[in-house]
């Protein structure tokens, strides 16, 4: 693969594949429901030692 | 079957007697045979550097192989063991006090090569020809702080941090014995090398391939019992903190190997060369060195905020799912911003242009990021009046902000002509280091402490609030100092005249550095004696003591005391 390719790759399916997993991680943690998870997850460091 | 296990203990069968088992047998062994290959690369060695550099390591080693034969016994393993090496609640606290221990310890000696290199570049008389000449004591400084002090904070805080969040002893039994004690010797390696003038010259990834061959080792096998642990947890979720944490090991695994790709003159020399050239090798250095300060002194020390904040004020994170996107814009944004570095050379417009946008983007994670931190005081801010500790966190914090406004507004091209290469990156680096870094760190370990070595507070709060002033002080001495001179320095540079010569010549820019050199130096000998106040601190809360001191908040705040203890 020359620096042609690999540049036409990463500003392509690359671009995509990145802002496409990062906008489900977005609505991944905001989905319906998550709420009660997430204020859960927030309280395992203050459980106990 | 009876002789597939009489083969197997043959090699150790020195080591065994009857039904005990010689502790420490096969480190002993092979730290042993470690010595013996350093003692026979210094005799086959091809330059004076790499000789020296080997006689250094076989004397570590040796010494490293008498304090292991002075500790043995001939006990079932694990009989007898000493109370710093002991566990609390079934987790393995050992190496977690031995990192905060090499943490205060490599903090000190940080901070006072710092102060050293800062009266050398106000006082040139200093550099003492040929071991502590700027060139050699600057990677000193640098390494000292960040990979010494910065990385045994960050091993240790992981270690305890991602046992109790996941409810697991850590894996691979000794083997974090090994991450603690070989990233030790990295240490001794590096530092000894740079005064033995063995350098790649890559900033921050100074050490020659040896080195960085050993280091990729001790961070395997970090990555292992880091990962491991999460893969046996109790609780079925991975705490944020754990996800900073492990991104910092495996970013800084892939960006330390693809950085020092390289091709060693000889197997018995100090020197190799670099797999890239050129405007590569650049990119490829400054996506190292970039993403060393996204990953090792962000992103890994913002999993201690996620763990050390809540747990000082005793609430929860503000908002957790806050903390979910603040981690995945990080990882997403920071890779590309390193290009910033090479503004205005050889670099591809395109890529210099990429490295500025994505720099600017950054603002929103940052501020996502500071503004959870600070928000999980709501509801206790009362806390930043009583307790300095928190008061700490809080300016780690405030400096975290800060620094990473100011970061994205020097990587737009237009504010980097002026401010590159000038005395204004230092002082960025340094308010980000000093402040964030540092005060952070200082935060952890003063409520790690105490309760590593289970005791009921620390020796003196009123000494934290010393340490608190005497840091922050210096930070604000050396940052603002930096700014006036970079700036100044910046346009002295570009100063032209109506026939379009330059104005100044470059040894009167230098020449006129010189008070702001040693204001320099006077704000870091300030964080310096801060951080021997908690030194002092942290040894007498160690060794069992507690001041008796007024109460901060006064003793109104207090429940009245008993007319049996009065007087």
């Amino acid at each position: 693969m020359d620096y042609t390719a690999m540049r036409q790759f990463a500003d392509s399916w690359g671009l995509l594949f990145m802002a496409v997993f990062f906008v489900g991680a977005v609505l991944f943690a905001f989905r319906p429901g998550s709420k009660k998870n997430a204020d859960e997850a927030a309280r395992i460091p203050l459980k106990d030692d | 079957m009876l002789q597939c296990e009489n083969r197997e203990t043959a090699f150790f069968a020195l080591f065994r007697i009857g039904e005990t088992a010689m502790r420490f047998g096969t480190e002993i062994v092979l730290v042993g045979l470690a010595a013996f290959a350093a003692l026979a690369a210094a005799g086959l060695a091809q330059d004076s550097a790499f000789q020296a550099h080997m006689w250094v390591l076989f004397f570590a080693l040796l010494a490293g192989l008498v304090v292991l034969m002075r500790n043995t016994t001939f006990a079932p393993a694990g009989a007898a063991s000493i109370p710093l090496q002991a566990d609390t609640n079934g987790y393995m606290d050992g190496p977690v006090r031995y990192g905060v221990i090499a943490t205060m310890f490599w903090g000190i000696v940080g901070f006072l090569v710092g102060v050293t290199v800062a009266l050398q570049l106000a006082y040139p008389d200093l550099n003492i020809e040929p071991w502590f000449n700027f060139g050699r004591t600057r990677p000193l400084h640098t390494s000292a702080v960040i990979f010494a002090f910065g990385g045994n904070a960050l091993i240790a805080t992981s270690f305890y941090v991602v046992q109790r969040t996941c409810r697991a002893r850590l894996f691979g039994g000794n083997l974090a014995w090994f991450v603690f004690w070989g990233y030790q010797l990295f240490i001794v390696m590096a530092a000894t090398g740079y005064l033995l003038g063995i350098t790649q010259s890559r900033e921050y990834a100074e050490p020659e391939w040896y080195v960085d061959l050993f280091l990729t080792i001790v961070w395997v096998a970090y990555l292992a019992v880091f990962l491991g642990t999460i893969f046996k947890r109790k609780e079925p979720h991975i705490y944020v903190a754990n996800w900073f944490y492990l991104s910092f090991i495996v970013t800084i695994a892939m960006l330390h190997v693809v950085n020092n790709l390289a091709v060693p003159v000889t197997p018995f020399g100090s020197k190799s060369y670099s797999l890239f050239a050129g405007v590569q090798d650049a990119l490829t250095q400054w996506w190292y060195g970039h993403n060393a300060v996204g990953f090792f002194l962000t992103a890994g020390f913002l999993g201690m905020m996620y763990y050390f904040i809540p747990k000082q004020v005793n609430r929860p994170v503000y908002s957790y799912r806050l903390s979910i996107i603040h981690f995945w814009a990080l990882i997403f944004l920071y890779i590309w911003a390193g290009p910033h570095h090479l503004h205005y050379t050889a670099l591809p417009d395109w890529a210099q242009t990429l490295g500025m946008v994505f720099s600017i983007m950054l603002w929103m994670p940052s501020w996502g990021g500071m503004i959870n931190g600070l928000m999980t005081l709501s509801g206790a801010w009362d806390k930043l009046r009583t307790d300095p500790i928190v008061r700490m966190m809080v300016m780690a914090v405030a400096f975290y902000g800060m620094s990473t406004f100011e970061g994205p507004m020097m990587s737009v091209k237009a504010v980097n002509s002026l401010s590159h290469y000038t005395d204004w990156t230092i002082g960025h680096v340094h308010s980000g280091a000093l402040g964030w870094v540092g005060m952070i760190t200082f935060g952890a370990v003063y409520y790690l402490v105490p309760k590593l070595w289970n005791r009921e507070r620390l020796y003196s709060l009123r000494l934290v609030t010393w340490h608190f002033w005497l840091a922050t002080l210096g930070i604000v001495v050396y940052a603002a100092v930096m700014w006036v001179s970079g700036i100044q320095q910046g346009l002295m540079w570009r100063e032209y005249d109506d026939q379009g010569f330059l104005v100044y010549s470059f040894a009167e820019t230098v020449a006129a550095m010189h008070p702001y050199y040693v204001l320099r130096a006077l704000g870091g000998a300030l964080f310096l004696i801060g951080g021997l106040v908690m030194a002092y601190n942290l040894v007498m809360t160690i060794r069992g003591y507690q001041r008796e001191e007024e109460p901060i908040g006064g003793r109104l705040a207090q429940p009245a005391p008993s007319l049996q203890t009065a007087g």
